[in-house]
């Protein structure tokens, strides 16, 4: 059957719907869509995609207004009998079609202390670590870093508070560091001040749009936040500290 | 030359998957500056996508595992057209360079002592792969990733090489243009290492993203390198093949050290029908005691589905050709069927595949845990490339190395499932370090590299400034089609004279290609370059595996299908003549040490 993609055109600030219409056949899904559209009608058309199985996070767009990978949205599961709107995630800046600019991301991350792990356990240079002790961990790490998360938060989205919160991929990374086994970094002071943990009133926007899965507000952020709680503002701990300096 | 951006390091590198960052980080730690070039954003390069693990004889499962175990399990797999220094290194250095990882935080999937847990993989003979669920590639990609960012490298994303510089005989940069501009850029470089990765675009149904056109095969060729053993190409026998969009999509050998096992559309194991000669002593007699050794029996063999990928590939063509095939083209791959062996089945296969389960769920409306799922094969991974010098990772060309898939001669003929992990971190730790120390010993150029610079320029812009001519895409996907088709799993010297005919045809196309639009973020543009060095390796793999008329490991010829002595000794190699043409030579192999071939023997 044939179906009409309305796809964002344009370079920037102006831009606007160019429709297309594509066939598709059983199985197809919305990244399929476009590179038919890439292919044979528009060379020049920009996205970005890689894997195409769900796990390099490259192809983030908003399917029909829903932010999602395109590579896992089949064509089946939406709506033909209307066109489809392809648009560009809206929180990062604009630069063609459907790329946009998430070079802040990968600024953002650095400015996370990176790992710091207590001495080898074992005299051969390894750590003796049970498995139950990283099940939590392993679940941050599903993260592919396809950044829906920090486009749909509205801390990001709406209040544009690039300069001071991280965004909900870096308080999952923040969290798989905080709760390493091995990890000895404190990283409560910035979570609490530059990383802007405060900002975010757990909407739980970003955990409704992870392809992973991942419970970003209730197993990173709010433990995180509880952490910042316990470490700046629980006056025992506080006292505890000074004494046992 | 006004928009042209210049940079300076002493070691480039070419590549940003696990191979390109490992020697980054390696090049850095010795002190000299660093800079690496990718061409999508950091961490989406395709060891993402690697699944079962990274072979390590570890011993953690089996404390009879040893590096000369795993060394005469490489050589095995591979033929032994392997370079043995090489496999030897690798198997030395592999555990080590886990360790590594976990230094820098990677969480590795635990044994009951708390320990780096292992999984069986075909043709490693004892479990050996250390792993995260079946999404290995995306930590170790992410540890390195996290852990580069923060020891002074500069990335440049979303940027492509189109020519490496030279001053006289010696590599000294690159050109290139980023992505997102079109802007062009030279790095100069005392050092360049390719970590590019593979040319899986070449074929039509492949496990490789758009990105594996064969960049830093043909960039090493065209600067003076040579190719060997390109004829070597693996076809993963358990790839995706419904719904069409997916086809090709990788499949985990996991799944089968997991238990999965192959079945015809008779029901029937069809892997137990034929067992190579060379692996009979290790194979299971009868499904059981398959079973036995998937559950971790000491004395059990493994079962036939966890023969070397070569093999299995075959296999599966074989009975698809004779008519047992599934409805749609392959063989089934079943894991569902442990139910009968374990309690709670389900839960043990979302938790030991969570990403095959969601893969086939999500894609496929299959559920894993109930039915079994239609594969084939798919063209996965070059064991074939750049030569190098086992110890250093450096090409024939000074100044150029080369790690991880780009490079040749640790896999030999067929590469084992985990070893390509282990090679991209051991041999990406090399070229890092000798990249390094050659810089630090390099004068700086001394040619002046204007002439070279407007040539690529040039050569870059071509496209644009053709008043019309074909679409790229078009020409790709006759490309892919046509060596799919003429230089696949099967090969024979008529179809293949015929794929040269054709890709003479292709470049002749190709050299008139028009792209529309302007430089700014214009895939059009980008696959019209990247097309360059997909017909450049294209040529190179069908004028290798004309040459060598035999079959061995990955690859089979129906005229030839038995191997021979005489051709178990040269790798094939290939060079650029200085009229543009290639040269295609046997040469003896890496010889073996008498220490070598006793380890051999004795695990034989």
């Amino acid at each position: 059957m044939k179906a009409t993609f309305k796809i964002w055109r344009g370079q920037g600030k102006t831009g606007e719907f160019q429709e297309f219409a594509t066939e598709i056949s059983e199985g197809m899904v919305v990244l399929d869509a476009v590179l038919h559209i890439q292919g044979e009608q528009a060379s020049d058309l920009a996205l970005r995609w890689n894997c195409k199985a769900g796990k390099c996070g490259s192809c983030s767009a908003e399917i029909n207004g829903k932010p999602r990978l395109m590579c896992m949205t089949r064509c089946s599961d939406i709506d033909l009998s209307q066109p489809v709107t392809v648009e560009p995630m809206k929180t990062f800046p604009h630069i063609k079609d459907l790329v946009t600019d998430v070079s802040w991301n990968y600024e953002a991350k650095k400015r996370v202390k990176p790992f710091k792990p207590r001495p080898p356990d074992n005299p051969d240079g390894t750590w003796t670590v049970m498995q139950e002790d990283i099940d939590r961990g392993q679940e941050f790490r599903k993260c592919i870093e396809c950044f829906l998360c920090q486009n749909v938060c509205h801390v990001l989205r709406e209040h544009e508070k690039f300069d001071g919160f991280i965004g909900p991929r870096m308080m999952v990374h923040t969290a798989y560091l905080e709760m390493h086994p091995l990890d000895t970094e404190n990283r409560t002071s910035e979570l609490k001040d530059a990383h802007g943990i405060g900002f975010c009133n757990i909407t739980k926007c970003c955990t409704t749009v992870c392809p992973e899965d991942i419970h970003i507000t209730d197993n990173a952020i709010i433990p995180l936040k509880e952490r910042v709680a316990d470490f700046h503002y629980d006056p025992l701990k506080r006292l505890f500290r000074l004494f046992s300096k | 030359m006004s928009e042209l951006r210049t940079h300076e390091y002493d070691v480039l590198i070419i590549g940003a998957g696990g191979a390109g960052l490992r020697a980054a980080i390696e090049a850095s730690a010795a002190g000299v500056t660093v800079g690496v070039v990718c061409k999508s954003l950091l961490g989406k390069a395709h060891t993402v996508m690697a699944e079962g693990g990274v072979a390590a004889a570890i011993g953690n499962v089996d404390e009879r595992d040893n590096w000369r175990v795993h060394f005469a399990d490489t050589m095995r797999g591979g033929q032994y057209l392997n370079n043995p220094r090489m496999a030897e290194l690798h198997a030395k250095e592999a555990p080590e360079c886990v360790n590594e990882l976990e230094q820098w935080g990677a969480l590795f999937d635990r044994t009951k002592e708390g320990k780096i847990l292992q999984r069986n993989f075909g043709g490693h003979r004892y479990p050996r792969l250390a792993h995260v669920g079946d999404r290995t590639g995306l930590e170790m990609i992410r540890t390195l990733q996290d852990h580069g960012i923060h020891q002074g490298i500069d990335f440049h994303m979303e940027c492509t090489v189109v020519r490496l510089l030279k001053d006289g005989d010696r590599v000294c940069g690159a050109f290139g243009y980023f992505r997102e501009r079109g802007q062009f850029v030279v790095f100069r470089a005392k050092a360049v290492v390719i970590a590019t990765g593979g040319i899986g675009k070449a074929y039509s149904i492949t496990s490789n993203s758009w990105e594996y056109t064969g960049d830093g095969q043909a960039l090493a060729l065209n600067a003076g390198a040579d190719l060997i053993d390109m004829e070597f190409v693996q076809f993963h026998p358990t790839g995706m093949i419904w719904p069409p969009s997916v086809r090709g999509l990788l499949v985990t050998e996991g799944v089968r050290g997991e238990g999965g096992i192959l079945t015809n559309s008779e029901g029937r194991r069809f892997m137990f029908d034929d067992i190579p000669e060379n692996y009979r002593t290790q194979t299971a007699k009868d499904p059981d005691e398959g079973w036995r050794y998937v559950t971790g029996d000491r004395n059990a063999n493994r079962p036939p589905e966890l023969l070397t990928r070569d093999h299995v590939a075959r296999c599966i063509v074989r009975e698809v050709k004779e008519g047992r095939g599934s409805p749609h083209g392959g063989v089934y791959l079943d894991i569902a069927w442990i139910k009968e062996k374990i309690p709670n089945a389900a839960e043990h296969i979302k938790k030991k595949l969570p990403g095959m389960y969601h893969q086939f769920k999500e894609l496929a409306d299959i559920d894993i845990t109930e039915q079994p799922m239609e594969i084939g094969p798919t063209t996965h991974y070059v064991m074939g490339g750049i030569r190098v010098d086992a110890d250093s990772q450096m090409s024939t060309v000074p100044g150029l190395f080369a790690a991880g898939e780009a490079a040749a001669g640790l896999h030999g003929a067929n590469r084992l499932g985990g070893n390509s992990l282990s090679d991209l971190l051991v041999f990406g730790r090399r070229a890092g370090r000798y990249a390094a120390e050659f810089a630090r010993s390099a004068k700086p150029a001394t040619e002046k590299l204007d002439e070279q610079i407007k040539a690529a320029s040039e050569f870059t812009l071509a496209p644009f400034n053709r008043p019309d001519g074909e679409n790229p895409f078009a020409i790709q996907r006759h490309l892919q089609a046509m060596m799919q088709d003429l230089v696949g799993i099967v090969r024979q010297e008529d179809e293949m004279r015929k794929a040269l005919g054709l890709l003479e045809e292709l470049n002749h196309r190709h050299a008139g290609v028009h792209v529309d639009g302007n430089r700014d973020f214009n895939p059009g543009w980008h696959t019209a370059m990247d097309l360059y060095n997909q017909l450049a390796v294209s040529e190179v793999i069908a004028r290798s595996a004309l040459t060598r008329k035999e079959s061995r490991g990955g690859h089979f010829r129906l005229d030839f299908p038995e191997k021979d002595d005489a051709q178990s000794k040269v790798n094939t190699v290939v060079r650029r003549k200085p009229d543009g043409s290639l040269s295609v030579t046997q040469e003896p192999l890496v010889p073996t040490t008498d220490e070598q071939r006793a380890i051999i023997e004795e695990m034989k």
